[in-house]
């Protein structure tokens, strides 16, 4: 689907995938790509890859470090199966990477790392330029490290501060090829390295050096131009989840006139919501780091007692130590927003990887009849509206809602259409106030089942909570067994009634399908691009993403009934799947499931669904 | 502080503070007094009764946000310090007070303890020494005495105990007191000089466990040895004890030791004068340590030095924040950074 248009192919998307050591700089250099791909108005979508340590032995496959791009004239709903381009600043990084490359791929090294030392420690037997592994693809073999060198040999510089800015090589090179600009990278430089002159000096001669060298080399017979996406009107940035929650979190509490507070303990991948909040006392947010995973919940279940927006972020094992106090959030019928982002589990498991193993955990994994409603995010961008929504529902509805997303959207990015904060749904928690002659602590929103929320300090409401049964309407401790079942059953219904209060499920694709395949959270971008395909090729499929887990959106079961195979595609063994077998037994259910750490890819996806199709 | 007004006005009684609900203690168990105690010293304050929270963890003690009129959270086993340290910084303005036992703060919420006490949050915590756990039935706790025989230690326990007040000032804490169940006015006094006191407050109170673990206080409260074997430390004044006065507290060295005023020359000039508000803890440390038979165990407030309040510092950055940040909202906020317009 390509056309030749002088020397500049033009091409509907592209991946890239930088790589190199954990210390050469290729989550920057990719991130300064994202940049210029934004300005140059295509729709992308990236994905960080790196080590669980924070310095591997350098040169070792474990120590590589890669980040990928995929950049569109179209929707990008992915970051990309497998890499058109692959810039390898080192033979490990080469080594790691060979799998997820296209077979004609354009491979860019940086000929002065493939020396015999680095290429053992790789774990190389022979020299992979020169062995003929390569051959297929494009390869661009060129001594990045010595042009870096010659590149600043007239600034007062080190070689091995000069060094550091090899990645500005390989950059300049991309740039070259997909036909870019390099101005707003320049004044990033100007910017970040304000203090030190000489080191953005030596970034610009470097990245300069890069692009000439790629103009020069007879190599490069064609570049390729990729024209702007058809985005709608309005302003657009690149968020990643872990922002976008922060931010979705900060607007709610904006919305609904609170004070946030977050109290949480620092857990890969879920640290960065901690961090972005704590920078935000302007706007009332309290933050605290917490002693424990266990300290960060219960400060926060004191904090929505005493009135806040109450948040505590965490990860799988950080959600198992939160347990009994998400029990008691339960109990004490209190607002809480819990945000588990998955990680590859059990135990400490894959800490770095992305899975979607916690689902059961959320809904079963406490003791007692403890429910929650429990929602998930499906992209990067979409983590800001989930936050948000989950902020909503836990204080209309006053029981904890637990937001599901995971370490691929949370480390991922894509494009974000900014919205304005205002036209966001209004939220409106149930506040009594002063003196309220008829207020009871356990008196029931007629609609919701809500109970009402009083605020110590506020006039004539005093009252006492706990993590002892309730009597409903009075709130007195009651040990009595009939109270102890309806209060279940309250709390459940509590749950289940919010599916008055969110959007039906809906389904994409061709609704006259025999074949509906079913996902939730994190998938969304690579199951809708399968789909998508599939749909242009011919192929009659249906597609339904859930969001919304429990409750269940109140259409999920008419929607099912409508077709005859239904495929649930989980990164878990089979969660979801189970958990729909278990509310809906009257259906068959497919399974494809991987567990990896890694996200399901659009090539392999596209296989199992016309496996199904044809079946 | 708005919430510190003329009590006069406010004219509060014990009886604001009662609550409805039935006091399930066991008869003769030590918490009714320091409940009584409590509800004493609340209106005596100058603090809203609205402003009042109580907040538990779990244990005999623990019930106590359910016997007091005010707002109150029961919270699971060991972290009413976390429960505090959210409510206290989420709102300022309420009166913390955070009710809880050996079991609950020296063992599963010897975290969240240590913690407390280093972040100086203004929260009141009582702490019921009954060196027992009673509401399990009788199992040792990290208080009990190396040696007891209780249920899960029948041959004697072979752990060495914390010292509550050894633990707090270890812990960087600021305030520490300590009182027996026994004399309400004790308990009164010195609630209120915790109450009064910016900052993490911690009283330790030598409860008794009627049941499980009875007189385990007795050489220090009971009539006939309390004299020899407890003295009353008080800001400014010598440390004298017994039954006469006629014993007192010398630094001998680098170590504490018991004298009698006019053996071997020594007067009341020789005495150590008690001084809480020193920032160095050692004096204090070997105070809360010192325990009958070979030494009175000292009471009053032990320790009581200034420090910024964990609330104070946070709040403090959020004015400065609002006033220097570029961000006055959020749409600000979504729009910062790196941002581009499709037209």
């Amino acid at each position: 689907m390509t056309k030749v248009k002088n020397r500049i192919i033009e091409l509907k998307n592209a991946v890239i995938r930088f790589a190199g050591d954990s210390g050469d700089g290729m989550q920057l250099t990719g991130s300064l790509f994202s940049d210029s791909t934004a300005f140059a108005g295509n729709d992308f979508a990236t994905f960080p890859d790196y080590p669980a340590e924070i310095r591997a032995p350098q040169g070792t496959v474990a120590g590589v470090s890669g980040f990928q791009i995929h950049f569109g004239s179209n929707d990008i709903h992915t970051s990309g199966d497998v890499a058109d381009v692959l810039v390898a600043m080192n033979p490990a990084s080469l080594k790691a990477n060979m799998n997820w490359i296209t077979e004609d791929a354009i491979i860019i090294v940086d000929s002065d790392a493939f020396n015999e030392k680095n290429i053992e420690k790789a774990g190389y037997e022979q020299n992979p330029l020169t062995d003929g592994s390569l051959n297929g693809h494009i390869l661009l073999s060129g001594p990045i490290s010595s042009m870096t060198k010659s590149a600043v040999s007239e600034l007062d510089i080190d070689n091995k501060s000069a060094q550091k800015s090899k990645n500005m090589f390989a950059l300049g090179m991309i740039l070259y090829m997909f036909n870019r600009s390099y101005e707003e990278i320049f004044s990033f430089f100007e910017t970040k390295f304000a203090s030190k002159p000489i080191i953005v000096k030596a970034n610009k001669l470097v990245l300069e050096a890069g692009y000439n060298y790629a103009d020069t080399i007879e190599s490069f017979v064609n570049t390729f131009k990729v024209e702007p996406a058809p985005l709608v009107k309005g302003q657009y940035r690149n968020v990643t989840g872990n922002l976008a929650t922060s931010w979705g979190l900060l607007a709610a509490a904006e919305r609904s006139g609170l004070n946030l507070f977050c109290g949480s303990y620092p857990i890969t991948p879920a640290t960065e919501i901690l961090q972005e909040l704590s920078k935000h006392k302007q706007f009332t947010a309290i933050s605290l780091q917490a002693e424990d995973e266990i300290a960060g919940i219960v400060s926060t279940i004191g904090a929505s007692f005493a009135g806040a927006l109450p948040v505590t972020t965490t990860s799988g094992p950080g959600l198992s130590l939160k347990s009994e106090a998400l029990g008691l959030a339960v109990i004490t019928e209190l607002p809480l927003v819990v945000v588990d982002v998955q990680r590859g589990g059990p135990s400490t498991g894959l800490p770095t990887k992305s899975e979607q193993s916690d689902l059961m955990q959320v809904l079963f994994g406490r003791n007692g009849e403890a429910p929650v409603i429990t929602i998930a995010a499906s992209s990067p961008s979409d983590c800001f509206y989930s936050a948000y929504e989950a902020a909503k529902l836990t204080l209309e509805h006053m029981t904890p809602v637990v937001l599901l997303t995971d370490g691929s959207l949370a480390n991922g990015s894509e494009v974000f259409k900014i919205p304005n904060v205002k036209d966001l749904p209004e939220i409106i928690p149930p506040l009594v106030k002063a003196n309220d002659p008829d207020f009871q602590p356990y008196s029931r929103d007629e609609k919701k089942l809500s109970r009402p929320w009083a605020v110590p300090g506020t006039k004539g409401l005093r009252h006492r909570i706990g993590g002892l049964e309730k009597e409903n309407i009075t709130g007195n401790v009651s040990h009595d067994t009939e109270n102890h079942e309806l209060m279940c059953k309250i709390r459940e219904e509590k749950v289940e009634r919010v599916a008055n209060y969110i959007d039906d499920q809906d389904v994409f694709g061709d609704e006259n399908a025999d074949t509906l395949v079913v996902s939730w959270g994190g998938t969304h971008g690579v199951m809708l691009t399968a789909v998508e395909q599939l749909l242009t090729e011919g192929h009659s499929i249906a597609f339904a993403h859930f969001k919304y887990i429990k409750p269940l959106p109140k259409n999920t079961e008419e929607i099912l009934s409508k077709y005859k195979k239904i495929l649930v595609c989980e990164i878990n063994l089979g969660q979801f799947v189970n958990y729909l077998r278990m509310r809906m037994p009257q259906f068959s259910y497919q399974q494809y499931n991987k567990i990896q750490g890694l996200p399901f890819t659009v090539s392999e996806l596209k296989k199992e669904f016309i496996a199904l199709i044809n079946k | 502080m708005e919430n510190i007004i003329d009590t006069s006005k406010l004219e509060l009684t014990k009886k604001d503070f009662e609550s409805d609900q039935m006091v399930k203690w066991c008869p003769g168990c030590g918490d009714h007094a320091i409940l009584k105690s409590v509800e004493s010293v609340f209106p005596e304050l100058g603090i809203e009764k609205d402003d009042f929270v109580v907040v538990s963890g779990i244990g005999c003690s623990s019930r106590f946000p359910y016997y007091m009129n005010t707002y109150g959270i029961h919270g699971i086993h060991g972290r009413a310090a976390a429960l505090a340290t959210g409510i206290k910084l989420a709102n300022p303005k309420l009166s913390v007070w955070m009710i809880t036992g050996d079991g609950d703060s020296m063992a599963i919420g010897g975290n969240h303890f240590i913690h407390v006490a280093r972040r100086n949050p203004d929260v009141n915590i009582l702490l019921f020494n009954n060196k027992i756990y009673g509401l399990t039935k009788g199992q040792y706790s990290p208080t009990t005495p190396k040696g007891s025989k209780t249920k899960t230690s029948p041959q004697g326990s072979f752990e060495i105990p914390f010292n509550p007040g050894e633990l707090v000032m270890g812990a960087k804490g600021k305030f520490f007191a300590r009182v027996v169940d026994t004399n309400i006015k004790m308990m009164t006094e010195v609630f209120a000089e915790a109450a009064k006191h910016k900052g993490t407050s911690i009283v330790e109170i030598l409860a008794n466990c009627v049941i499980f673990n009875n007189k385990i206080h007795g050489l220090i409260t009971s009539r006939e040895t309390k004299d020899e074997n407890q003295i009353f430390l008080e800001a400014g004044k010598p440390m004298k004890f017994g039954k006469d006065n006629e014993k007192g507290i010398i630094l001998n060295g680098s170590q504490l030791e018991v004298v009698t005023l006019g053996e071997n020359g020594i007067t009341e000039d020789d005495l150590l004068v008690h001084n809480p508000t020193i920032e160095d803890s050692g004096i204090h440390i070997m105070l809360a340590n010192m325990a009958p038979p070979e030494f009175p165990a000292a009471l009053g407030v032990i320790r009581s030095v200034k420090a910024p309040t964990l609330e104070e510092s946070v709040w403090e950055s959020v004015e400065h924040e609002k006033e220097v940040s570029p961000y006055k909202n959020v749409d600000d906020l979504l729009r910062s950074g790196s941002t581009w317009n499709i037209d």
